[in-house]
């Protein structure tokens, strides 16, 4: 099946992806696209200690991810694919086939000195915003949403900030 | 994060972090000063909002204004522990407690002077195992 999530999330994986979306989706893998954590074997041991025991995780840097998604969606689990940053996102649907990428969810990207405060979870450089459109204009629906139970934000939304 | 203006009373100087998701840590805290009075040998720090640096980095921040050397976490796969995890690879004296609830902490802070923090952190962990339990008529 098509991976059930693509996710942008500056905590990768934790507890609003294991457990806040893992559980509804039954979650069967999680592919951690990140280039920083695919190099780094005990970041991995890190992450992997916190998923359950049942749930596969696949380290893969983000070209890698992008060459493997038609493998990935071939697998009867749903699956998330996480990104840590909306640039890493925005590299993966260019490198990742037409159309495989139809939707992202802005899941948290946090405070920092150079951000503007967006939603309550989401905080934006305008470069950051660029990339967001760059998403949006390359067919990707782009929504903010932390977790299932609350209201999916359209980009619009969240670029003008306006809705909690 | 909890006042942490009031020196511990002379038989109490141990003291740890309590972390986790939401209003978890300063609930806790707050429910173990309300029971023993002793809320001061804990410090709340929520990873609400934060990114990933900035919980790694409020937590060894607390760590250096309070001298704690146990912080009690919520869910073991939560931002919280991982990044007490983050920590503990350069701070080996630390211990990490998983899944603390309140009679974790409340035998923590009853936990004999004569105890390391690391035995002190083991005993409230297995009190705490203890005390999940489910109860049937």
């Amino acid at each position: 099946m098509p991976i059930s999530l693509f996710r942008i999330d500056d905590r990768l994986v934790h507890g609003q992806v294991v457990v806040g979306w893992g559980q509804p989706l039954k979650l069967g893998f999680i592919v951690l696209a990140d280039d920083g954590v695919a190099g780094e074997e005990w970041e991995q041991e890190l992450y992997r200690m916190g998923v359950p025991p049942n749930v596969d995780v696949y380290f893969s840097t983000v070209d890698d991810a992008a060459r493997a998604l038609e493998r990935y969606s071939a697998d009867a689990r749903p699956g998330v694919l996480l990104t840590g940053t909306i640039g890493a996102m925005l590299r993966l649907v260019r490198a990742a086939p037409s159309g495989s990428v139809r939707s992202v969810n802005v899941g948290g990207i946090h405070h920092r000195d150079d951000r503007v405060q967006k939603l309550r979870y989401v905080f934006l450089t305008p470069d950051e915003e660029a990339e967001l459109r760059a998403l949006a204009d390359a067919g990707v629906v782009v929504t903010a949403q932390d977790v299932p139970s609350a209201h999916a934000v359209p980009l619009s939304d969240i670029l003008r900030g306006d809705a909690s | 994060m909890a006042d942490d203006s009031q020196t511990p009373s002379p038989h109490v100087p141990r003291r740890a972090i309590v972390t986790g998701h939401g209003a978890f840590p300063e609930g806790l805290v707050s429910a173990v000063q309300q029971i023993t009075g002793r809320g001061e040998m804990l410090v709340a720090f929520s990873n609400a909002g934060l990114g990933r640096e900035e919980i790694e980095a409020g937590l060894r921040a607390c760590m250096e204004n309070v001298h704690a050397s146990v912080i009690f976490t919520d869910l073991p796969g939560g931002s919280a522990t991982l990044a007490a995890r983050r920590v503990l690879r350069d701070r080996p004296e630390l211990t990490i407690v998983t899944g603390a609830n309140l009679a974790t902490l409340v035998d923590f802070v009853f936990a004999d002077e004569s105890m390391s923090a690391a035995d002190a952190a083991a005993h409230a962990a297995e009190r705490g195992r203890v005390a999940l339990a489910t109860v049937h008529a």
